[in-house]
């Protein structure tokens, strides 16, 4: 199904199941403990073999020599893989840095070897026991020096972009803000790390896996091994969490694969949680340069923005500008990215990779313009709202309610409760503060494809190779189907996660969610008619309903009407033009209150709410999940997330879970979510968006403002930590 | 994990002979540190000893008036025994301020004085640690210290002791108490117990080899008001930046102690004698010396207005 127009009504606007916050239908299999994540496919695969991943322990250099020989006589131990035995790999392109090193080194951490032996506790062992000599070589591990060598990268998006006279118009300004903020690099830390189970049979591999994106890997593993995409299955039917960081074919997956190749027999590896946060991706670190001009009245007309980030070479830069250019209004406006190499682990994509950083800019220049300006920053953001791509005015937005969004904020929030000026309220030990900030996050479309049947029973089956990362697409998929097909949630069984099933959107960039389920849609569209064709009648007339099909005075059960032998169909749903036409974007107003302690600066949020626009909610249960996750990360973004690099190493030195902070549930308080009632026909057949990343996208900046807020310290470097405000606040009284 | 031997013990005296038969063992209870230690194999005892038979888990009063605390009193035990929480409020409160309630119902009393550093540079096995490997180097020296100790620290190794429950006792002037290989006991005051890094960092306490902690001795209740503060990134799970253990008397008189900022809890007597001095002057008196690094300097700051914080909180309970 080609989807060049906006959507007219469909079975989808009944909303008798979709739009209604159901219960997720793998919870019982979640909150039992008997889903089964890919390394504990014991159901599957019998008696696996166990890998452990020898990483390189030094940054930049290369093996001079290995030594494998109390290793490979350790106990139990079945194989040994490196670069030197692996046979010829060539590399996917959706990485960087290659998955197994050797001789050269590109980063802290990549593996170099995976030891397989009969159990975990002998493979982990018997790792220890392999020597490798290196040859450290210096390399470039901090942003800020590298900043200077930083060029233009080649992106999707373009690395400058300039409408008007920028230069010019900032000058011209009677109000203007010039300032730089940094973000730090972040890590997914989910709570599943990457693991795999991979089985041979002859030159077929299967691959029980954690991963978003069940195509990519698959072509990539291939890749990889070169050997045929057809002679790989990738099955990835739970994942516990992902964030980003598994969108792409890692280290366990090859490891898995090589292993059980030279071990005879199916192996399974995890990555070592001390061992993920280098050896695995990582949201990479920005320097920000924001400058506003605006008229005393609070236009702006002026906006620029330049962002630097570094990668490995050959990597990709974190695309932090990409809101300012369509976020609010100015006639002259500016951006620019600039890369630098660095040889810090791979740099990639982190929930709303680009916006999330961005925003965490971006909405602290805005609080201090409409401070500047001496103008409540709602009303700031209000004043420069648009309704069009300000670049392209002809361009309008499918939909855009960003201003409701603020306005039933500040009002269910009581942002008349905030002071304009910082530092005045007080509770005990605690000077509190209020901060807004916009949420904006682009809607991507992708196509996705599924296929849906029904058997003489009446039970729908849809089989997709869609993931659920946590996010609830098993159930919005199942609601969907019922849907569309007049049957109770009960009635739809859903398969997911399996590269046999049609390919899908996956789940990334907040697409997930809009577009298998519009898949889903062409599918039972497709189905319909097939089983009004089989029966003589029109598709016009017919209506499924209750579990039955009926036109006129004929009806018959959805079983019935399948026939003896069933019936399968399959379709996909593909994107027109539509997103060229209109600019297609999500929108959120976050509004903060905080705490932070007059004596020790420990900063504590008190009230959390999100208010959201962002087309039909599909599952508001699902969704509210959604977006209440996605403000913790920005909690965790705010105030404590950052990976410490020893720039004499070349790595991130708090590399597990009790070093790298993320928010526990102590530091969460109430936390209020709002979804505007929309619809977007410009979107898809459901009419829908995503609403996994705009979540996070503001919420760190609105506490950065409610922070200044409590205490009249402006800090631009992330995370917001005690030290950074010390020095800045009053005696103790 | 390297293969080990296992026992089970019957008694204490029989725990620590045992020990001296098996050079490099290590007792076991709750197994909060050790276990994570033995899986990342910075430590790689060939023996354990399994402690948690023995008849070590009790809280009784002593003849002094004060309390003895059996080793293997679970945390979650200690922070809630009502005598404890009315005239040791301060080991309650730090007990409860440290890891987590399922962490706490596991770990014992002397596991806990025994517990680790976190320097992030000792859990990784690819980096040079004095501390897990004599003489390989500090790491953190020059890197990353933010965490680390502004005082007591040596040139071979900044890390810190990074528990509560040792910060309260060495406030309260508690005895820790052992048995030896041989047999012999003896009485640890816990100003003696952790040492300091000097140039043997691997070497965290006072006891030796083979010898096993029986239990610990709170002296008679002192009174006072009695304050634990932990200032931390987040507000639960994790190690203090600065945490302050502080008994103020109703005429301001007092002692205190500082977690987060040394290789052991941190007392300085002549910084008692300045309570009524106000917090910069004990502070000025605690951090005497003091050398910080550049990440973590804003340590001193931030212990004189914790303290000032604290000395105000007691002030307004008193």
């Amino acid at each position: 199904m080609k989807f060049d127009r906006p959507a007219t009504s469909n079975p989808i606007d009944r909303l008798r199941v979709v739009g209604k916050p159901a219960d997720r239908i793998d919870g019982p299999l979640k909150t039992t403990g008997t889903a089964r994540y890919a390394y504990e496919r014991d159901d599957a695969v019998k008696s696996p073999a166990y890998g452990c991943i020898v990483a390189a322990s030094i940054a930049t250099g290369r093996i001079e020599s290995m030594d494998l020989s109390a290793a490979s006589a350790a106990p139990g131990v079945l194989a040994i893989v490196t670069a030197l035995n692996a046979g010829a790999l060539g590399k996917g392109e959706k990485n960087t840095a290659r998955l197994l090193g050797g001789p050269e080194i590109q980063h802290y951490h990549q593996a170099v070897a995976v030891v397989v032996a009969t159990t975990f506790e002998q493979a982990r062992a018997a790792a220890e026991l392999v020597h490798v000599r290196y040859v450290s070589t210096t390399g470039a591990y901090s942003l800020e020096l590298a900043r200077s060598s930083a060029t233009a990268p080649k992106s999707d998006d373009p690395a400058d972009t300039a409408i008007g006279d920028f230069a010019g118009a900032f000058s011209a300004a009677s109000v203007r803000l010039d300032a730089t903020y940094t973000t730090p690099d972040q890590s997914h830390a989910m709570m599943e790390p990457h693991a795999s189970t991979a089985a041979w049979n002859g030159d077929a591999l299967t691959l029980w896996t954690s991963t978003q994106m069940v195509d990519w890997t698959r072509k990539d593993l291939a890749a990889t091994l070169g050997i045929p995409k057809e002679k790989v299955r990738v099955i990835s039917t739970f994942i516990g969490g992902g964030f980003g960081g598994k969108l792409f074919l890692r280290a366990d997956a090859l490891m898995a694969a090589l292993g059980a190749r030279a071990a005879g027999r199916p192996v399974k590896v995890a990555i070592a949680r001390p061992v993920v946060f280098n050896n695995t991706t990582h949201r990479p670190a920005t320097i920000q340069r924001i400058r506003i001009g605006a008229r005393q009245d609070g236009t702006i007309t002026a906006i620029g923005h330049e962002s630097w980030s570094g990668d490995l070479r050959g990597g990709g830069p974190e695309t932090a500008v990409a809101q300012t250019r369509l976020l609010y209004a100015g006639a002259n406006r500016m951006t620019s990215m600039r890369l630098a190499v660095l040889d810090l682990p791979e740099g990639s994509s982190m929930r709303a990779p680009g916006e999330a950083s961005g925003l965490m800019a971006l909405e602290i220049a805005l609080d201090e313009m409409a401070e500047t300006l001496a103008m409540d920053p709602v009303e700031f953001r209000i004043v420069n709202d648009t309704q069009v791509d300000p670049e392209k005015p002809e361009r309008p937005f499918s939909q855009r309610r960003l201003i409701e969004c603020l306005q039933t904020g500040a009002e269910r929030f009581g942002w008349s409760r905030r002071s304009a000026k910082p530092g005045q309220l007080r509770e005990g030990r605690w000077q509190l503060g209020l901060g807004v900030a916009a949420g904006f996050r682009n809607n991507l479309v992708m196509k996705s494809a599924a296929q849906v049947g029904i058997d003489p029973t009446g039970l729908v089956t849809v089989a997709t190779d869609m993931t659920d990362i946590g996010t609830g697409s098993y159930t919005i998929i199942a609601q969907t189907a019922a849907e569309m097909m007049g049957v109770p949630i009960e009635r739809v069984a859903v398969r997911l996660g399996d590269s046999a099933s049609p390919v899908s959107a996956g789940s990334g960039g907040q697409w997930g969610g809009n577009s298998s389920t519009a898949g889903v849609y062409a599918a039972c569209i497709k189905l319909r008619t097939e089983i009004a064709r089989r029966h003589g009648w029109d598709i016009e007339d017919t209506v499924f309903e209750d579990g039955q099909v009926r036109t006129g005075d004929r009806r018959m059960t959805l079983g019935e009407a399948a026939g003896a032998s069933g019936i399968v169909v399959e379709d996909m749903i593909e994107y027109g033009n539509l997103a060229k036409e209109f600019q297609q974007s999500t929108f959120a107003a976050h509004f903060v209150e905080v705490g932070v302690d007059a004596a020790t600066a420990e900063i504590r949020v008190r009230g959390m709410l999100a208010v959201c626009a962002a087309g039909r909610i599909l599952n508001p249960k699902t969704a509210r999940s959604q977006v209440i996750g996605a403000m913790t990360m920005g909690v965790g973004a705010a105030l404590m997330e950052e990976l410490l690099i020893d720039k004499r190493r070349g790595f991130f030195v708090n590399h597990d879970l009790a070093g790298y902070e993320v928010p526990v549930h102590a530091d969460i308080p109430h936390q209020e979510v709002v979804f505007l009632d929309e619809t977007d026909p410009v979107s898809s057949p459901m009419k829908a968006k995503g609403v996994g990343e705009l979540g996070l996208c503001g919420v760190a900046a609105a506490l950065a403002n409610a922070i200044y807020n409590a205490t009249g310290v402006r800090v631009r470097e992330y995370p917001i930590t005690l030290d950074k405000l010390l020095d800045r606040l009053p005696e103790v009284a | 994990m390297n293969p080990f031997t296992f026992e089970r013990a019957n008694s204490a005296v029989a725990a620590a002979a045992s020990a001296g038969r098996h050079p490099g063992a290590r007792f076991i209870a709750g197994g909060t540190n050790l276990l994570d230690l033995m899986k990342l194999q910075i430590e790689t005892p060939a023996h354990l000893i399994d402690v948690n038979g023995l008849d070590l888990n009790r809280i009784e009063r002593t003849a002094e008036g004060g309390l003895h605390i059996g080793a293997l009193v679970r945390n979650s035990d200690l922070a809630s025994d009502a005598r404890v929480r009315r005239n040791y409020a301060l080991l309650s409160r730090a007990l409860l301020s440290g890891a987590s309630a399922q962490l706490r119902n596991k770990a014992t009393t002397a596991g806990n004085l025994l517990q680790r550093t976190r320097c992030p540079y000792f859990y990784d096995s690819s980096q040079p640690c004095n501390k897990r490997l004599p003489g390989s180097g500090c790491s953190a020296i020059g890197g990353i210290s933010r965490q680390l100790a502004i005082i007591g620290a040596s040139a071979d190794c900044i890390a810190t002791y990074p528990g509560d429950m040792a910060v309260a006792m060495r406030a309260l002037d508690a005895v820790v108490e052992t048995v030896q290989p041989d047999g012999e006991t003896r009485r640890i005051p816990i100003a003696d117990f952790h040492r300091l890094p000097g140039i043997s960092p691997h070497v965290d306490t006072a006891l030796l080899p083979g010898e096993l902690i029986t239990g610990v001795t709170l002296p008679a209740p002192v009174g006072g008001i009695h304050v634990y503060r932990k200032v931390r990134d987040r507000a639960s799970y994790a190690f203090a930046l600065v945490s302050v253990a502080a008994i103020v008397q109703p005429d301001g008189r007092g002692r205190v102690a500082l977690g987060g900022v040394a290789p052991r809890p941190w007392r300085v007597e002549a910084a008692d004698a300045e309570m009524m001095n106000g917090a910069k002057a004990v502070a000025a008196k605690l951090l005497l010396g003091a050398q910080p690094t550049t990440q973590n300097t804003f340590k001193l700051k931030l212990v004189e207005r914790t303290l000032a914080a604290v000395l105000n909180d007691a002030r307004a309970l008193s």
